[in-house]
Order: structure tokens, then C-alpha cells, then sequence
């Protein structure tokens, strides 16, 4: 009997998706060129939700940090746009990559205080920073204190304004998905996934636990920004309370990718889609709406964990992002004469 | 002599915030639960009694004869329904389930009240105050705050080390498994736990309601307030958590002395000082985990 084995990454499925991802990605390039203004609007936001889902999920979801102060690095994120634009008179587009950058610097210490709790802690811990950001914000007369700024755009035509804006949010939003993608599949991505399924195995194994989760929490930190100062570069009014709202973007993240499959790159998409889609219908009932989906995310904690996403890969295997590695083992029995 | 008087303001104020702790303490010692809904759930209990008082024209204190067992038998509820599938489980499901009762809790507060701030009209006792000194009084309903602080914590230490309960909870808190094979019911020690949580949370919710106005989006503030005491105090110590809610208090009335923007601020400051320097807290026992 002879058995041969093999580790498969990629599918048909997945091969056939990333074709159809592709065309995707370019028919949304032309976007600006074709639709109008309120609709280039609209996707910007669906845009930066799907990067914001992605980078939560990419904590929460592969390397077990559940941060709930998230809506930190969305605010610093719009007030680097205040600062760099308005106080120190940079161009408005390199300014949102600042910013991004800024937040990545501030995460840092940031983390190493937050890395000193863990799970359920870890979670309250970090609200609390992002509280002391919104009140440290809040006392700065610089950037408006208490009733905040409007970014400056003074000299970009509304027009042009729009199209860029909408191509960054297609970087940003693509790029959340690309990143994901391509860290879950590096040797980062295997320590990650060990860490997630067995913490105290893959330290034995030689993953550096703590490393290997700082390092990501930056990376989300700029990602998050690079997103929070692109919705803000076409919202352009940044105020403290809500910049910084845990209600308005860290909650709707959770229940986003709790509800979309946590732990899955395809789980935050539909999450976010759903979001944006049901949002645009019950927007004139914005607490039931939050009721609802509050209730979901309970129900999909208690019940359904992968959330939809879940259901679908278990109903038909299906992965569209190759991220796991699988051995296929075929067994061959010789005849015996 | 202001100093002083902010000082002794937040040693006072520090009672409403053990209170509050108290809850978030226990949840965490016996079932390594932590409920993101807990502040939430006080501010409920706070528009309770807001209801209660106005349709019935009683005291808001009075109220409490009925709100306390409500809250008991609230706590076996959500026990039995939401919180005994998420004890063991994996934690980031825990932090999901309970920050969505959260979003629940305030949109269907803010649904039934609207935005609007409210009150608790206690009469008289809101305005009473006993003079120690030129520049220094103290308020009759702070002080029954703090001493409803240190009292629920008496009550509760008196309950962990002379009750046959009180023995189930430690022992369920240092190994559940092993206490269910010494004949410990585990799930009627969680029950009762957060029956217990919940008679905290809602005492704490209309207290707090009796000393400041709320609105329905109020609760994350005092969730993070109760949290902050409790590692101030360290992990696994009740009376640490008294400490530790009288430490926050002082910093947040300092901190309010200095500038009408700084008194969370300074709370704030005090808690990521202590997280830097000493994370065990000042009485800890346990880790943070």
C-alpha cells in the first residue's frame, strides 16, 4: 500500500475567483468615469468599511485581539488631515498617508501599555486609550477642541476631489483585502494561524507570540488610519465625539465581520456589504437598525460562530481566499499476486 | 482648603465607583467573564427607577425595594441564556455577545427616553449636607454612596469566607472542574454570581443616577470607570477594588480641580500609570488575563 501526500493551497474555486476578483477590481477602476457623483460617494464608504472590517478581523479574527478602541486610530487618521493640511499646509492626498503613518507611530506605545492585558481586558484596555486620544483631541484648541475642524480644500476642484478620493478608497479597500491576503499565506500568517488554533503549542514551536501580534496591531493601526483620513478626505468635517465614536465605527466593524464569518477573509466583505446594503433601507430608523444588528452579533456569538460566511463554506467547502494549507493524502492499494 | 475638599469628594465618590467595580470584579473571579454591557445594564437600572419614581411619585431609593430583586432574577435570566454558552469559551466570542447587549441596551434606551438627560429627583437629600469645617461640607447622599459602597463589599466579603456559597464561588474560581467533582454546582454558582453581579449593577446604576444626570449612551463611560478601579486595585481583591475605585475617584476630583476638561483625563492617566508601572495593581493577586 503505498500512500502519497501532498500540502494544496489553491483550488479551482479559487483560481476561477481570483479571475473574477481581477475583472471586479477593473470594472470598479472605471467607476468615476461613468457613474455619478452620489454613487461614487456611496462606494467610497463601502469601500473603507471593507478595510475596516478586514483590519479588525485581521486582529480579532487570525491573531486572537479583540480591540474595541479601534475608532482611535479612525480619529487620528482624520486629525492628521487636520493637522497636515490645515495647521501645517501639506498637499491633501500625501497628507492622508501621513496621517496613516502618524497613527502607526502613536500605536506603538499605545500597544506596548494595552499588550499588558489580555482577551476580555485587552478589550476594555484599549477603549480606554482611545478615550484618552478623543479627550486629549477634545482639549486641543489647535484642531478645534471640543467642536472640531473642516479639512481645507481650498484649491481642489469638487470634481477631481471625488475621482481621487474614490481611487485611494479602491486602494485602501482593495489593498486592506490584498494585505490580509498576503500576510495570512507569509510565514507570519502560519504563525498567526498556530497561535490561534493552539497559543501554547506554537510558542513551543518557536512563534514568538508576542512579536508576532505587535506587530500586527501596528499594521492595522496604519491601515485603519490610512482608511479613517480617506473617508474623512470626502466627509472633510472631523469632529472630536464623533471621529472618535466607538458607536459609529468601532461597533459597526465588530458586528460587520461577527456577522459576515470572524476569522475569514470572505466573512468581512459580505459582512460589509450587508452593512452598507440594509443601511441605505433602514436609515431612517437608525436604533433599530443598531438593535438589530446588536442582536445578530449576540445571536451569531451564541449560536452560529463562523457567521454566514460559515455556513456557506461548510455547505459547499468553498474557499475563495486559499489561506490554509491542506494535505491531500491518496492512498493506492497494490494488488498482491 | 478646596483641595481638601476635592480630595474628600472623591474619596466619597470612589464608594459609587467600587460599587460599580464590584460586579465587573466578581464576574471576572468566578466565571473569567467580562460583561461590556455591565455599565449599560447599571444605567438601566438607573432609567428604572427614573420610571418607577415619576408614574408611582415615590423616591427613586424606593424604588430600589423593587429593582434589586428584579435585577436578581434579570442576572439568573441572562445566565441561563447568554452567558453559561459563553463561560470557557473562546473570549473574543464573550467581548461580541456582551458589546452587542450593549448596542441593544442604548439604542432601546434611546428609543424608549430619547436622548434627553435625566434625573433622579431625591428632594431634599440631594441638597443636604453636613459642615465640618469653614470650606468643608460633605453631602448626605455622597456619603450614603460611599457607605453603600463599603457596605455592599462587607456584605460580599462576609458572604466569600462564612457561607457555604461564598466556599462554592472561591472554589469555583480557583478550579471549576475540580469543584464540580467535590460536588459544587457550577451552574448554580454561576447563577447565583450573576444574580449577585446584577443586584451590584443596578444599586450602582441608580446611585449613580441619584448623583449625576444620564442619558442612554452614558453606560460605556462607567463601564470603563468600573474597570478602571478594578485593576487600579489588582485583580482578586475586593477590598482592592475599594482602593482602587477611592483612588480613581481622588485623581478624577484633582484632575477636575485643575481643568473642567481634565477630571476623566486624570483618571485615565492614573490608570495607564498604574498599568505601566505596576500591572498587578495595588492589592493584585491574579494576572491580568
Amino acid at each position: 500500500m503505498a500512500t502519497s501526500s501532498k500540502v494544496i493551497r489553491s483550488t479551482t474555486a479559487s483560481r476561477v475567483f481570483a479571475v473574477v476578483a481581477l475583472l471586479v477590481v477593473i470594472v470598479l477602476a472605471t467607476v468615476p468615469k461613468w457613474a455619478d457623483v452620489s454613487t461614487v460617494r456611496k462606494l467610497v464608504d463601502l469601500l473603507i468599511l471593507i478595510a475596516l472590517a478586514q483590519m479588525w478581523n485581521l486582529l480579532a479574527g487570525f491573531a486572537g485581539v479583540v480591540s474595541v478602541g479601534q475608532q482611535a486610530f479612525v480619529g487620528i487618521g482624520a486629525y492628521g488631515m487636520v493637522v497636515f493640511v490645515n495647521n501645517l499646509g501639506f498637499g491633501l492626498y500625501t497628507s492622508i498617508f501621513i496621517s496613516a503613518l502618524v497613527a502607526a507611530l502613536i500605536s506603538i506605545p499605545m500597544g506596548l501599555i494595552a499588550f499588558r492585558l489580555r482577551g476580555s481586558y485587552f478589550a476594555i484596555g484599549s477603549w480606554v486609550l482611545a478615550e484618552v486620544v478623543r479627550l486629549a483631541a477634545k482639549a486641543n484648541n489647535s484642531v478645534g477642541g471640543g467642536s472640531g475642524a473642516s479639512i481645507k480644500v481650498a484649491g481642489y476642484s469638487a470634481a477631481s476631489r471625488s475621482q481621487n478620493v474614490y481611487w485611494i478608497a479602491l486602494i485602501v479597500g482593495v489593498g486592506a483585502v490584498a494585505l490580509t491576503y498576503a500576510l495570512l499565506r507569509s510565514g507570519l500568517g502560519l504563525q498567526l494561524q498556530a497561535i490561534r488554533d493552539n497559543e501554547g503549542g506554537a510558542r513551543g514551536l518557536g512563534a514568538n507570540v508576542y512579536r508576532t501580534r505587535f506587530v500586527l496591531w501596528v499594521v492595522v493601526a496604519f491601515w485603519t488610519a490610512l482608511a479613517g483620513a480617506t473617508f474623512y478626505t470626502k466627509s472633510l468635517r472631523v469632529q472630536p465625539d464623533q471621529s472618535f465614536s466607538v458607536v459609529s465605527w468601532t461597533a459597526p466593524i465588530i458586528f460587520m465581520v461577527v456577522i459576515g464569518g470572524i476569522g475569514s477573509i470572505e466573512g468581512p466583505i459580505i459582512g460589509a456589504i450587508a452593512y452598507w446594503f440594509f443601511r441605505e433601507r433602514f436609515g431612517n430608523s437608525p436604533e433599530y437598525y443598531a438593535m438589530a444588528l446588536g442582536l445578530l452579533a449576540v445571536g451569531v456569538a451564541l449560536f452560529l460562530q463562523r457567521g454566514v460566511w460559515g455556513i456557506i463554506r461548510r455547505r459547499f467547502d468553498l474557499q475563495l481566499f486559499p489561506v490554509r494549507r491542506r494535505l491531500s493524502v491518496t492512498t493506492e492499494e497494490k494488488v498482491s499476486p | 482648603m478646596a483641595w481638601v475638599n476635592a480630595i474628600v469628594q472623591g474619596i466619597l465618590l470612589g464608594g459609587l465607583y467600587a460599587v460599580l467595580a464590584t460586579g465587573l470584579s466578581v464576574g471576572f473571579g468566578v466565571m473569567r467573564l467580562t460583561n461590556l454591557a455591565h455599565g449599560d445594564m447599571a444605567i438601566l437600572a438607573a432609567f428604572m427607577a427614573f420610571s418607577i419614581s415619576t408614574s408611582f411619585k415615590i423616591s427613586p431609593l424606593v424604588a430600589l425595594l423593587v429593582i434589586l430583586p428584579g435585577a436578581f432574577v434579570f442576572g439568573l435570566l441572562l445566565q441561563r441564556f447568554v452567558f453559561d454558552r459563553l463561560i470557557g469559551g473562546d473570549p473574543s466570542l464573550q467581548i461580541v455577545a456582551t458589546f452587542g447587549l450593549s448596542i441593544v441596551i442604548q439604542n432601546g434606551l434611546k428609543k424608549k427616553y430619547t436622548a434627553d438627560t435625566r434625573g433622579l429627583n431625591l428632594g431634599k437629600l440631594a441638597t443636604r449636607s453636613i459642615r465640618i469645617t469653614k470650606g468643608l461640607t460633605i453631602g448626605v447622599l455622597p456619603l450614603i454612596t460611599f457607605l453603600c459602597g463599603v457596605g455592599v463589599l462587607v456584605l460580599l466579603a462576609l458572604f466569600l469566607s462564612r457561607t457555604k456559597m461564598g466556599r462554592a464561588f472561591r472554589a469555583t474560581s480557583d478550579d471549576p472542574d475540580t469543584a464540580q467533582l467535590m460536588g459544587v454546582d457550577k451552574r448554580r454558582v454561576y447563577a447565583t454570581a450573576t444574580g449577585i453581579t446584577m443586584l451590584t449593577v443596578a444599586l450602582a446604576g441608580v446611585l449613580y443616577g441619584a448623583k449625576s444626570s444620564f442619558d442612554p449612551f452614558i453606560g460605556p463611560a462607567t463601564l470603563i470607570f468600573a474597570f478602571e478601579a478594578v485593576i487600579i486595585g489588582g485583580l482578586g481583591s475586593l477590598w482592592g477594588t475599594l482602593a482602587g475605585g477611592i483612588a480613581l475617584g481622588v485623581a478624577q476630583a484633582i484632575g477636575l480641580k485643575i481643568n473642567a476638561g481634565y477630571g476623566e483625563l486624570a483618571g485615565h492617566a492614573l490608570f495607564l500609570g498604574v498599568l505601566a508601572t505596576r500591572p498587578r495593581g495595588m492589592f493584585g493577586k491574579l494576572d491580568n488575563r
